[in-house]
């Protein structure tokens, strides 16, 4: 009963241990158990898919491949490591692997093979508002962000994804990409402020246009 | 990387106030993350009570963090969850127990039967079968053509008509240099018999091998 209360007051909790059981359940064999599990996550998968292939339809092909690969391989789970994060790096790993196979990234490696040049510098500087999370509401601005983020450079939009949308932190960002957590840092820096200029861009061309502003501000 | 206007005018003054703003822009993701030195930190949060422009890069920067956090804004597409399902449930793989442990043990003896497979093969293909007598005798000096006598179930090759010959409603006829690549060895009667008189004489084999199962007096089925 004591247990049941604490659940009641903390669904984090309760989420929490049904996962668990979840993955008990699939390592002794109950594999009909395994879509119950990964289905909160379906979202995230496919968009760490996306962010490295650019390609619905390879997203989905190997968002595809890395569950199954979670499922072939869930017996070497260790519940020490969130759930999520083993299984987006799972997806990263096939990703960025499809990705050297079909050799697409030949183009974006130009942009690549750049380093970091010295320092990026906002270049927007007007008087700033918050965003009601409402906005998200409407399809165009979910899709105007969506392009935004898919002008970035290939390096810095995956630590993006990565670190900012799939909730990874810094170290597991690293270890997901292969690359140093100096490498991370410095790619989601320079990821952010330009996320932040092209929004900026974005509301000069009208982009949140319908949203309750002040009259004569923009939202940075 | 744009140059700032300060920068562009010449104005040192600016220069430095952006100086001390460019230190706060490298480091504003970090800021964000709690990921700075309490003495730095301490220093920007100071620079942002005087400074507008770092403020709107601050909080521009969470904007960005926290729209691009939300989980609407990951779209899959129509049919996503369904069609995942569809292919988990096909797709017959998965950890069962038994099937982890009989692979276990079923991938390893894959292996040695393969490894195994693969030098005997190539045993065959490049060494001479074994002798299998416990007679072992290579058989020097029995001219290759000559025509002798195996039988399915033993292992020595005989002049025709040996009663030493096993078997005798499987025997088949070949020649000693054939007889010998399949394995067969001499029997040690018979065939030693007339390897050692062949030179000396023109003694047909089956007298030869006569006379010295008489000799012997032995009985055939005692010697094997």
């Amino acid at each position: 009963m004591a247990e049941a209360n604490v659940f009641v007051n903390n669904p984090g909790l309760a989420e929490a241990a049904r996962e668990q059981d979840l993955i008990a359940g699939v390592q002794r064999g109950q594999n009909e158990l395994f879509y119950e599990l990964v289905r909160p996550y379906e979202r995230r998968v496919y968009a760490a898919a996306l962010a490295i292939l650019r390609n619905e339809s390879d997203a989905e092909d190997v968002a595809q491949e890395a569950m199954l690969k979670a499922l072939a391989n869930i017996r070497q789970f260790r519940a020490e490591a969130r759930f999520s994060t083993w299984l987006i790096q799972i997806t990263v790993n096939e990703a960025l692997m499809r990705r050297r196979r079909e050799r697409t990234a030949i183009m974006e490696g130009i942009d690549d093979r750049r380093e970091e040049e010295g320092e990026y510098a906002p270049r927007d500087f007007a008087d700033w508002r918050e965003i009601p999370s409402e906005a998200l509401e409407r399809k165009e601005v979910r899709q105007r962000l969506a392009e935004a983020l898919a002008t970035l450079d290939r390096k810095y939009r995956e630590v993006f994804v990565l670190r900012d949308m799939e909730q990874l932190n810094i170290q597991e960002t690293a270890e997901a990409l292969g690359i140093s957590v100096a490498s991370v840092k410095t790619r989601l820096l320079r990821a952010r402020l330009m996320l932040r200029d092209l929004l900026a861009a974005g509301w000069e061309q009208g982009w949140f246009s319908r949203l309750p502003f002040e009259k004569g501000t923009k939202p940075w | 990387m744009v140059q700032p206007p300060a920068l562009r005018e010449g104005n040192q003054a600016m220069v430095n106030e952006i100086i001390r703003c460019e230190r706060v822009w490298q480091e504003i993701s970090n800021y964000i993350e709690e990921d700075v030195e309490p003495v730095l930190r301490a220093a920007m949060d100071e620079h942002f009570k005087t400074c507008k422009k770092c403020v709107s890069v601050l909080e521009g920067t969470r904007n960005v963090i926290r729209l691009y956090s939300d989980e609407r804004m990951i779209e899959v597409p129509a049919g996503f969850g369904r069609r995942l399902e569809r292919r988990l449930a096909q797709s017959g793989k998965g950890p069962s127990v038994v099937w982890s442990t009989l692979a276990a043990w079923l991938v390893p003896a894959a292996a040695l039967l393969l490894i195994g497979g693969g030098i005997r093969v190539a045993n065959s293909l490049s060494v001479p079968r074994p002798i299998l007598s416990e007679h072992a005798n290579p058989g020097k000096n029995i001219p290759p053509d000559m025509l002798v006598v195996v039988s399915a179930d033993a292992k020595d090759f005989h002049v025709p008509g040996c009663p030493f010959i096993h078997n005798k409603d499987k025997e088949r006829t070949l020649t000693a240099k054939e007889a010998m690549q399949e394995g067969y060895v001499p029997c040690v009667r018979c065939m030693r018999k007339y390897l050692e008189t062949a030179d000396a004489g023109h003694i047909s084999l089956e007298q030869e091998a006569r006379s010295d199962f008489d000799a012997d007096d032995e009985a055939p089925s005692g010697s094997r």
